[in-house]
């Protein structure tokens, strides 16, 4: 429990100028609000979707190849987006396309930011040889273009889901790594932390209990951003066709599919697309969001 | 001074550069998966399969493979591609002038319509203009080319059909050309409706890839003329009477430009990674489509030659950026 002074008067000035709490500033942020909202309906979409799909996204039917979206000539009811060129539901396609992004986005930033952050955090605070040698491994890694880094990757641990998100991991770690580190040197030089040493906190508790919560703020931002990347890697990986089978729907999958047949159905293409763009924007758009909010240097 | 620092950089990368060749190296090889058995026929005896390695050297111990390809490489010989039966420099020697011109306009476009879109916000700085600009630019920030690639394919080539799809130049027109620098060699003899040609051909992955490096130019460069605006040097300028635009191209762009132009060379690296993908959306062919299917069928001493190219070509960009940041900043020339 906080103490608060008796007196009414001065202590409704107080929170008048105390800053709104962080639940607020975030409800009251548009593009967290706007962003968020629609990643959450993503994430619904992608528990339900054999729920929320109106066909089975896997049901060929060469009868009703390439028929075009409601609203086009020679429509057909039961495909509002139309069908691909095998006859199957391009807007069936979609919603189970957001599993495999969906999965991607969460396990590979997740896992990227962990041993990024965890690196950063042990090379920031501790400096020394680690630091040297840590940071130097980040500056080759990151001399490396991600998409080629990512095809010769998948060109050695093979295709398939998880090669994707090991892919996507061990390339951008990096990322995390450095912006954590910077960060905790930075804290490293606060009076909290000397004051933590004087009363004779462990390294480790100092690090974890004191630094970590208060560069969380640009992780979480950070996460946020790199979710985004990691859906359009998968996608690109997909397209290349070096990611899940075919049989699975994916965005990047079905754009491939739709680049080739897109003087008949360009719908095959813009679908996906359209889908792919929303949420790579939703992430970034959350993301700085986020970072705005959270962040008080930030904040303005 | 400056030359030290340049020498020491370009050591340290030529070891990393050559650290990355080992690791590819080995890796391609300890994995499962040769390329042999990606290219023969399911129905080979293994008499056959063993003759086609031997022609390879691929049943040599990794060390002794490792000796053969250093010693050409060193000599300029990159071994012969698995694939396309020909030798890999010869190969690489075809392919890189298409990516060198269309990573290079892309460069041009980028930072030609970044520097505009950024002054243009400046001048419109605190009106409803400059929202609109800020609005739009942290949306374009997040998204890829991959993405401006697809969107300009439905735009370009379904909703007005005015430009072709794949490829460098209309097939029966390529015949013409002594070099490979199609546009540039079609510009510098004059041959402006083969020019034409193919520009048509590389405006969409050109702007593609332009686009994203745009966002960034603008973002980064709008918030140094803006505080450059507000410098004494900018006043003074004022009150000598200087007209809005030439204060903000004349004095403020002069001292604004240095961290935009860093941050370009960066972001020129991210580029030219971005050809990858481009090329192959657009069947260009370039080095960056040459690398997917390098990958896809193991063509080992081809993706050892396109790994080296790609990190000496990255080199090269990082050490320009230095030298011309460096030289653009006296502060830093004497650091």
């Amino acid at each position: 429990m906080e103490y608060r002074a008796p007196q009414p008067a001065t202590a409704a000035v107080d929170d008048a100028r105390r800053p709104p709490s962080v639940a607020v500033r975030l409800a009251r942020d548009p593009k967290v609000v706007c962003a968020g909202g629609f990643i959450l309906v993503l994430i619904v979409l992608a528990l339900a979707a054999p729920l929320a799909a109106p066909q089975d996204p896997l049901a060929q039917n060469l009868l009703m190849a390439t028929v075009p979206p409601v609203g086009f000539t020679g429509a057909e009811p039961g495909f509002p987006l139309g069908t691909d060129g095998l006859g199957r539901d391009v807007l069936s396609r979609v919603i189970y396309g957001t599993r495999v992004s969906l999965t991607v986005a969460f396990t590979a930033a997740g896992l990227a930011c962990l041993i990024g952050s965890l690196l950063g955090l042990v090379a920031g605070f501790f400096g020394g040889v680690g630091d040297a040698l840590i940071s130097r491994l980040v500056d080759v890694w990151m001399a490396f273009p991600p998409v080629l880094l990512s095809i010769l990757l998948i060109a050695v641990i093979g295709t398939g889901l998880h090669s994707v998100i090991l892919a996507i991991v061990v390339i951008d770690w990096t990322r995390f790594c450095r912006v954590v580190r910077t960060e905790t040197m930075g804290q490293a030089q606060m009076d909290y932390v000397v004051a933590a040493r004087a009363i004779g906190f462990a390294r480790p508790a100092i690090l974890f209990r004191e630094i970590l919560p208060n560069i969380a703020p640009v992780l979480i931002a950070l996460l946020t951003l790199e979710m985004g990347i990691a859906v359009v890697v998968e996608a690109i990986l997909s397209f290349v066709g070096l990611s899940v089978s075919s049989d699975t729907p994916t965005w990047g999958g079905m754009i491939a599919e739709g680049r080739q047949i897109v003087h008949e159905a360009w719908w095959v293409l813009a679908a996906p697309l359209a889908a792919l763009f929303a949420t790579v924007v939703a992430f970034n758009q959350l993301g700085d969001g986020l970072a705005r909010s959270l962040d008080p240097v930030l904040r303005r | 001074m400056l030359l030290a620092v340049v020498v020491n950089r370009a050591a340290m990368a030529l070891l990393t550069l050559a650290g990355v060749a080992v690791v590819v190296f080995v890796l391609l090889r300890v994995v499962p998966g040769d390329p042999v058995s990606m290219m023969i026929s399911p129905g080979a005896s293994a008499a056959d399969i063993a003759a086609l390695k031997a022609h390879y050297g691929l049943d040599q111990p990794l060390l002794i493979q490792f000796w053969i390809w250093v010693k050409g490489v060193v000599a300029g010989d990159f071994g012969v591609s698995i694939t396309l039966h020909r030798n890999v420099t010869e190969v690489l020697a075809d392919r890189l002038p298409a990516t060198l011109e269309l990573a290079a306009l892309a460069l041009v476009v980028a930072v030609a319509l970044g520097g505009s879109v950024a002054v243009a916000g400046t001048l419109m700085r605190r009106s409803a203009g400059e929202a609109v600009i800020d609005g739009l630019n942290s949306i374009m920030l997040a998204v890829p080319d991959f993405i401006w690639a697809m969107a300009l394919v439905l735009l370009f080539v379904v909703a007005i059909p005015v430009l072709p799809l794949t490829g460098r130049i209309d097939p029966v027109l390529a015949e013409g050309f002594r070099t490979k620098f199609y546009l540039v060699e079609s510009i510098v003899t004059g041959r402006f409706a083969l020019a034409g040609n193919v520009l048509s051909h590389m405006a969409m992955p050109t702007v593609a890839l332009a686009l994203p490096l745009a966002a960034v130019i603008v973002r980064l460069l709008k918030q140094s003329l803006k505080e450059a605006m507000v410098q004494d040097y900018v006043l003074l300028a004022r009150i000598k009477g200087f007209r809005e635009l030439r204060l903000v191209l004349q004095e403020a762009l002069r001292n604004a430009v240095g961290p935009t132009l860093a941050l370009t060379g960066v972001q020129f690296t991210f580029l030219i990674g971005g050809t990858v993908i481009v090329e192959r959306i657009f069947a260009y062919p370039g080095i960056g489509n040459l690398a997917i299917d390098a990958v896809i069928n193991r063509d080992f001493p081809l993706i050892q030659g396109l790994v080296l190219l790609f990190g000496f070509i990255f080199i090269l960009i990082n050490i320009g950026v230095d030298i011309t940041v460096a030289a653009l900043n006296p502060r830093l020339r004497h650091a």
